[in-house]
């Protein structure tokens, strides 16, 4: 093969040239070695760890022993609220107008708002994207009734005791009588999708059932409601 | 399974699962490519159709569950459609265009649903069609045009 004619004679006609040609090669070598050596640390996040299902909460006749009614309806009260508490429930009660989603209850994506019905705003209801039922394939949580649950019932960042009486006053909570709140406890098709969930999503504990016996025992004790411990140290 | 289908008024039968995407459906078996796959989990928007004139999302809708005529990019049509159009020309608003099917399917229904939208409208219907080349600005500005020719 034919030798490239006068290479070597450019190179010699030019040494600035070859000079600054050597530092540019060396340069690049330089970084790239240099930046390897120096590149940034792998953060060490630590696994998401998956929410544990909890398979049944504890029945009614857990309760029995307690030494009355009152402190026995606060109990049911305490145990029905590891479902009320769950992300599966909170995320549809927020405190503003964006629900959030997923085990850690982060904000909702994409960016829904609960618009004049709690079914979202023009252009991007609910049900753009949620169906009448799950679907797995693409992950999309549904119900034939999927909406937020009115501002007037918003439970995150509060009490469990807050709650309690949120949803005892019928000024909140949609004009329900206490038989009322233990049929939508303890019968509504959406509270009971919190079971049902689909995904990856952890369900709420227990069965609807049981969370259901538990909120009549609760009613039929007197619908007591925990202490307010968070707001007496407030005050 | 065999379903039949209205799509842009027209009567399409189609075997299928219950479960396939209505995307899927628009896509592969009636070659209306017009619709886009972007995320497949209800992210982008850009698979949004009209069904029964309201906004869905194909790729998280089954066949299965399809109850009322369907109506994708290549069957939009109206004054809203005609308008939004227009202004999508005028306001050079696609870039590479990836989205846009979507974006206009969003659009004619935000207007049909308010006939004047500001800009708190536009941003809660469209924000859940995301672009990519950051269209943003030109959507909004192309939406509001739109809906003042539409008569809005």
């Amino acid at each position: 093969m034919a030798r490239e004619p006068g290479r070597r004679n450019v190179l010699r006609r030019h040494p600035i040239l070859s000079g600054l040609a050597v530092l540019i090669v060396g340069f690049v070598a330089w970084s790239s070695v240099n930046s390897y050596l120096h590149r940034p640390e792998r953060e060490n996040i630590a696994p998401v760890e998956a929410t544990p299902a909890i398979a049944h909460l504890q029945p009614v006749a857990a309760f029995a022993s307690l030494p009355d009614d009152a402190s026995r309806s606060v109990a049911l009260f305490n145990e029905a609220g590891r479902v009320i508490q769950h992300p599966r429930c909170m995320n549809c009660h927020p405190v503003g107008d964006r629900p959030t989603q997923g085990d850690r209850m982060t904000p909702h994506e994409p960016w829904g708002t609960r618009g004049s019905d709690g079914n979202g705003a023009p252009g991007l209801e609910c049900k753009t994207c949620h169906g009448f039922s799950n679907f797995e394939p693409s992950g999309v949580p549904g119900d034939p009734h999927w909406a937020l649950a009115p501002a007037s019932m918003a439970w995150q960042g509060k009490t469990l005791g807050e709650i309690c009486r949120q949803i005892k006053d019928r000024t909140r909570n949609g004009d329900r009588s206490l038989d009322d709140i233990v049929h939508h406890m303890a019968e509504d098709g959406l509270v009971g999708w919190a079971w049902n969930p689909g995904g990856d999503r952890t369900p709420a504990p227990g069965t609807q059932e049981e969370f259901g016996a538990l909120i009549r025992a609760w009613v039929e004790t007197g619908a007591e409601c925990p202490a307010d411990a968070s707001a007496a140290l407030r005050r | 399974m065999r379903y039949t289908l209205n799509i842009n008024g027209a009567s399409h039968g189609v075997d299928a699962e219950a479960d396939m995407p209505l995307l899927w459906v628009l896509r592969d078996l009636l070659g209306l490519t017009g619709t886009k796959y972007g995320c497949g989990v209800a992210q982008c928007g850009a698979c949004t159709v009209h069904v029964d004139g309201e906004p869905r999302r194909s790729c998280s809708l089954p066949i299965s569950a399809v109850d009322g005529p369907v109506t994708t990019i290549e069957g939009a049509s109206g004054p809203v459609a005609e308008a939004l159009q227009a202004a999508w020309v005028a306001r050079d608003v696609p870039q590479c265009g990836f989205c846009q099917s979507g974006q206009l399917m969003s659009a004619i229904a935000l207007i049909n649903a308010v006939p004047r939208p500001d800009d708190d409208d536009i941003n809660a219907a469209m924000n859940g069609n995301i672009c990519r080349c950051g269209t943003y600005m030109r959507i909004r500005a192309a939406i509001k045009d739109a809906a003042a020719a539409a008569g809005g």
